[in-house]
């Protein structure tokens, strides 16, 4: 017999049902399987940035021990099949074809040219050694205005490095005025704000590096990969290898974070898969965690030029933006796509009456770059939050009155946006009122004062971000608009099995978000059976056999109502089964708390009786098929709106440059919460990887384009301890457009920080003249703006060689002595 | 990440230790803590064909009383150096960089001599053994040798530890009583400093009467800030006194230029970085 549950599941602080498993790392991780008569991959990568391959001599590799082969791009044909971008953002996108293996010619360092297939991973990366490959350097395209000028071309055969030119114009698409007519006018009576930011280049940086595993030994070829897209890999793969799909499984065992640099799909994924299929075994590469900072993709990498047009008072009239966005070398999954994301957020919670953006994406020698957390929203938010925060300094009010002088009013709602948006509900007076009273804010700028009126070494500074983001990716009709190469509906199932308990099979496919638990506390209530009863099947195309995966902060808001839907259809199948078997007319029966009852009796089963009576099949009524099983495929009628209030103060050390945080305070809005728990795990996570791109992350090539933050002795992620404790709270304000109310909470945190810590590092410095410090913000550029230098100018240069001491042989290394 | 091949032996003296480094030589590399050599080995940046571990010379552990020094084993890891009563008492500065050096899990496999050994001009404690006078000693076919610290530092990742030569033990000078204080400017907590400072100081009667402090990562070795140290001698211990003595404190420095700084930051930094080392140190 089932257990009732007593309680509602949904709000509760569920400890994740995952975390055991995925935290001892005693789960089914890709490198974990081990097949029979494994064989295992080592990848030969090119040293340089931009070559012709000249020659591959693999020969020497070919007689090591072990080895089974040793392949190149010129040893398959069409079988190895492309890399796809999925969302081509203009008709006459300029896209180089991507091949997993190039055989003529490398367009970034890391590149693959050939794959050593040995029986075990050492031998197979003993032999790459040996793999001698000539190059014919070329000149590389590496800093993004000089490859938008095409003065150095990164694919020759193209003609130029310009992708694609995406443009919205609000008086061109009715949702605005012309911006050129508000700057125009603001030049003559107003303020123009005009600024260039950059947004430096970001590593994903997730824990587990990538793997993959293909057994092509059954009757379906199965890939098992540590991908956040299960479904997507599928298509795609039988799309450009000619395997057909029904040919496929596609497995997503426990992934271990992606923050989506595992929405890809990937030249290592399609190299053992030509293996696999050539070598008939199964195969298996995994990354080095060197590989993984070289070879996955990057995130951001945009210069932003932007024009704020507003009226003496501060409000704004127009924005124009005008970005540069570096593709890397190839036009990855989502590729140009990304800063498009952006585009429709650069006017966040205002309501700016004229509105233009235009986007070049730019090829280049580097390594590709796709979505990273936020992914284009934070890039959008960035901009737009240091902007309000310049027009503050330029009127002379405080930055929360700039801000609340132009934003949506919460009787506003639902408000559509001079990008065209409809935001369906939020409170920005409410967030921003309870922030600033969590925060102390008056007592903060009080102390601020104080410390400038005493010339105190340390000054205070202050950053405010009232963000808003589109999530929940996303209406299947919008993204047809955008063309985009697919939908963005989403797919569950519920199972009610023979002993009451229930399977659940989700498309999106977790990565360290928590689905097992959240899911289960919906269905516990949807259905009103146990928590532990639920269990949540997700992650392989064999079990949950459709689906669009996880990314957009989407599983909630769109798998979430999905699942609802799915298992209203069980109740819905249940009912005249009760009936049936309790004797009365479907009309009176009554579900609720996981009980079908006669109306104005005490008769009544729970729904797990019904199910093992279903599994019987004994007694239904005619016609009525012995299943309750049921699914739901729901695609979403509108994005979700998340929104918030971000406060930070930070102690600037002007001594040193040294940043401080002091505190940080967050009050958002993400809509209806189901496990409060999860909800702060994912704002905890959010805000560190935002700040660390205002502190401290920054991707950094040298003149020749090697990456010279290749390991995370130079590529700067926080931990722990350099954090401190965010205070963080919420309004509630549910999403309108379906059911759960809920509005996604991955990339909030990551969206919001990145400004709020930006604008109090030059809160503080304004005082001196400085009026913005490049990301990240080092000690070194804020001593050197306090100095006047201005914005800290970039850290391109050399890494200190610790893993470098000198030629092999004649150094000390730990070694000479001791 | 895995390294090539190469074959290993874990002798048990340093006898046999030294007949192994006679044997494989150039081929050769030892290995103390790992915390070095290992991420090298993986990286494939050194694939040497033996690894010689010292990990079972039990005579190399250890922190013993010699009269006038204290002696730490080349062996002995951080961990236990950093909890060493003895150290505390009569070389606080070590146990004040200990404190600051990596992170839990490399303070308790990486060893006192292995980090020293490795010389990187950014480890944590190059700079307080300089400055506290230490002396090396190195063990060798010939017998034994003794180094001062202002000799074994000879160049990035270069010691006065010869080919053949394996170093066995420190030997750091009293300074009880005096104060300490270890410095460190990073941007993350688990980085390699960016500069820091070991300081330590005996003041007698509110007046610095001696001083001596060594610099992290502002050149090519460990240095020691000879300027400030003779500035800073009978000077009160004040801030006054302390900020116009650190002034001195990138004199003869050639520290590098990289991603987290140019060399005249970090000299810039230096000064900064020694007064407040000293004020610390000095109590004041």
């Amino acid at each position: 017999m089932t257990a009732t549950a007593v309680d509602h599941e949904i709000g509760r602080d569920r400890r994740r049902k995952e975390d055991q498993r995925l935290i001892t790392g005693r789960t089914r991780w890709t490198d974990n399987i081990v097949l029979p008569g494994m064989l295992h991959l080592a990848m030969v990568r090119s040293p340089f940035a931009h070559a012709n391959i000249a020659s591959i001599d693999t020969s020497e590799a070919q007689q090591a021990p072990n080895v089974i082969a040793v392949l190149t791009g010129a040893d398959f044909g069409d079988e190895l099949g492309v890399c796809i971008n999925a969302w081509p953002i203009t008709p006459d996108q300029v896209t180089p074809v991507h091949s997993p293996m190039p055989s003529d010619r490398v367009s970034f360092a890391g590149e693959i040219v050939a794959v050593v297939v040995a029986r075990s991973a050492a031998e197979a990366r003993d032999a790459a050694e040996l793999v001698e490959v000539e190059y014919d350097e070329l000149p590389a395209a590496l800093d993004l205005k000089e490859a938008a000028a095409d003065s150095v071309l990164a694919h020759p055969d193209l003609g130029t490095n310009k992708s694609a030119l995406w443009v919205f114009d609000s008086g061109e698409a009715g949702t605005g005025g012309n911006v050129e007519d508000a700057i125009g006018k603001a030049r003559a009576d107003g303020i123009v704000i005009e600024r260039e930011y950059r947004q430096q280049r970001l590593i994903p940086a997730f824990m587990e590096p990538r793997s993959v595993v293909v057994d092509p030994t059954g009757e379906q070829l199965v890939m098992y990969s540590a991908t956040q897209i299960p479904h997507i890999l599928r298509f795609a793969l039988a799309a450009t290898t000619g395997v057909p799909e029904s040919k496929i499984r596609v497995i997503a065992p426990d992934v271990g974070g992606g923050f989506g640099g595992k929405l890809q799909v990937t030249p290592e994924e399609w190299i053992a898969w030509a293996v696999g299929r050539r070598v008939g075994k199964p195969v298996k590469y995994t990354e080095t965690r060197s590989e993984s900072l070289m070879s996955g993709h990057h995130g951001r990498d945009q210069w932003q030029k932007l024009t704020l047009a507003a009226e003496k008072d501060g409000t704004v009239t127009g924005l124009k933006v005008e970005l540069l966005a570096d593709l890397g070398a190839y036009v990855a999954i989502v590729g140009g796509g990304v800063p498009v994301l952006g585009a429709f957020m650069f006017n966040a919670i205002y309501k700016f009456p004229a509105y233009h953006f235009a986007c070049q994406t730019v090829l280049t020698n580097k390594t590709w770059t796709d979505a990273y957390r936020g992914a284009g929203r934070p890039e959008a938010t960035y901009a737009i939050e240091r902007l309000m925060d310049e027009l503050a300094a330029e009127v002379g009010v405080d930055p929360l009155e700039v801000r609340e002088k132009n934003w949506i009013k919460h009787e506003e709602f639902p408000f559509t946006t001079v990008a065209g948006l409809e935001y369906d509900s939020g409170n920005y007076e409410a967030a921003t009122a309870k922030a600033r009273q969590m925060f102390g804010y008056d007592e903060l700028r009080a102390e601020q004062m104080a410390r400038r009126a005493s010339g105190d070494p340390v000054q205070l500074g202050i950053g405010v971000s009232t963000f808003t983001e589109m999530c929940g990716l996303a209406p299947s009709r919008v993204l047809g608009q955008l063309d985009y190469g697919a939908g963005g509906w989403e797919y569950a199932s519920v199972r009610m099995l023979a002993t009451g308990k229930v399977e659940v099979t989700t498309g999106a496919s977790a990565h360290g978000q928590g689905h097992e638990t959240a899911f289960s506390q919906i269905v516990a209530d949807r259905l009103g059976v146990a928590f532990e009863d639920v269990e949540v099947l997700h992650g392989d195309t064999a079990v949950a056999h459709k689906g669009l995966d996880t990314y957009g902060s989407r599983s909630l808001a769109v798998g979430g109502e999905a699942l609802v839907r799915a298992a209203d259809k069980v109740v819905e199948k249940a009912k005249p089964i009760a009936a049936h078997l309790l004797e009365a007319s479907v009309e009176d029966i009554d579900f609720a708390g996981g009980r079908f009852s006669v109306r104005g009796t005490d008769q009544g089963m729970a729904i797990g009786e019904i199910a093992t009576a279903v599994f019987a099949a004994h007694n239904l009524p005619d016609g009525v098929e012995p299943s309750l099983d049921s699914d739901a495929t729901y695609d979403p009628v509108n994005f979700s709106f998340p929104h918030g209030t971000h406060l930070c103060a930070i102690e600037v050390d002007t001594e040193t440059g040294a940043l401080k945080m002091r505190k940080y305070v967050c009050v958002d809005d993400v809509g209806n919460i189901i496990n409060p728990l999860i909800v702060s795990g994912q704002v905890h996570g959010g805000l560190v990887q935002g700040i660390a791109q205002a502190l401290w992350e920054e991707a950094v090539y040298d003149d020749s384009g090697t990456l010279v933050s290749g390991s995370f002795v130079d590529y700067l992620l926080p931990t722990a301890a350099d954090t401190i404790s965010f205070d963080i709270d919420h309004t509630t304000s549910p999403a309108t457009t379906h059911s759960l109310g809920v509005k996604g909470v991955g990339e909030a945190g990551t969206i919001a920080s990145t400004p709020a810590v930006v604008n109090a590092v030059v809160d503080a410095l304004r005082q001196y003249g400085v009026h913005d410090i490049q990301m990240p913000c080092t000690p070194e550029r804020v001593w050197r703006a306090i100095q006047g230098g201005g914005a800290g100018g970039s850290t391109e240069g050399a890494a200190m060689p610790h893993f470098d001491p000198s030629e092999p042989g004649q150094d000390s290394t730990e070694g000479a002595g001791a | 990440m895995i390294p090539a091949q190469f074959d290993y032996v874990a002798p048990a003296s340093v006898e046999d230790a030294l007949a192994a480094l006679a044997e494989h030589g150039d081929d050769a590399k030892i290995i103390a803590g790992g915390q070095s050599l290992l991420p090298v080995l993986r990286m494939r940046l050194n694939a040497p064909e033996w690894i010689i571990d010292l990990g079972r010379i039990e005579s190399l552990r250890g922190v013993r009383d010699d009269g006038d020094s204290i002696v730490i084993g080349a062996m002995t890891p951080h961990s236990v150096v950093g909890s060493d009563p003895l150290v505390a008492e009569h070389a606080t500065l070590i146990t004040r960089a200990v404190e600051h050096l990596a992170d839990a899990q490399v303070r308790h496999r990486g060893t006192f001599g292995g980090a020293l050994a490795h010389a990187d001009p950014a480890g944590d404690l190059g700079a307080p053994v300089r400055a506290l006078g230490a002396s090396f000693v190195i063990q060798g076919p010939g017998g034994t040798r003794t180094v001062s610290a202002d000799d074994f530092f000879v160049d990035l990742f270069e010691t006065a530890i010869g080919d053949d030569e394996i170093l066995t033990e420190v030997r750091v000078p009293k300074h009880t009583g005096w104060g300490a204080h270890y410095e460190k400017f990073v941007r993350v907590a688990h980085q390699w400093p960016i500069v820091a400072v070991a300081a330590t100081v005996r003041v007698e009667g509110g007046t610095i009467a001696e001083a001596r402090i060594g610099l992290t990562n502002m050149g090519s070795t460990p240095l020691r800030a000879a300027a400030v140290e003779a500035a800073l001698a009978g000077q009160p211990a004040t801030e006054a006194a302390v900020r116009a003595a650190a002034a001195h404190a990138a004199e003869g420095t050639h520290p590098p230029s990289d991603l987290n700084g140019d060399a005249d930051y970090r000299r810039h930094l230096a000064t900064v970085i020694t007064r407040r080392a000293v004020l610390a140190a000095a109590g004041a």
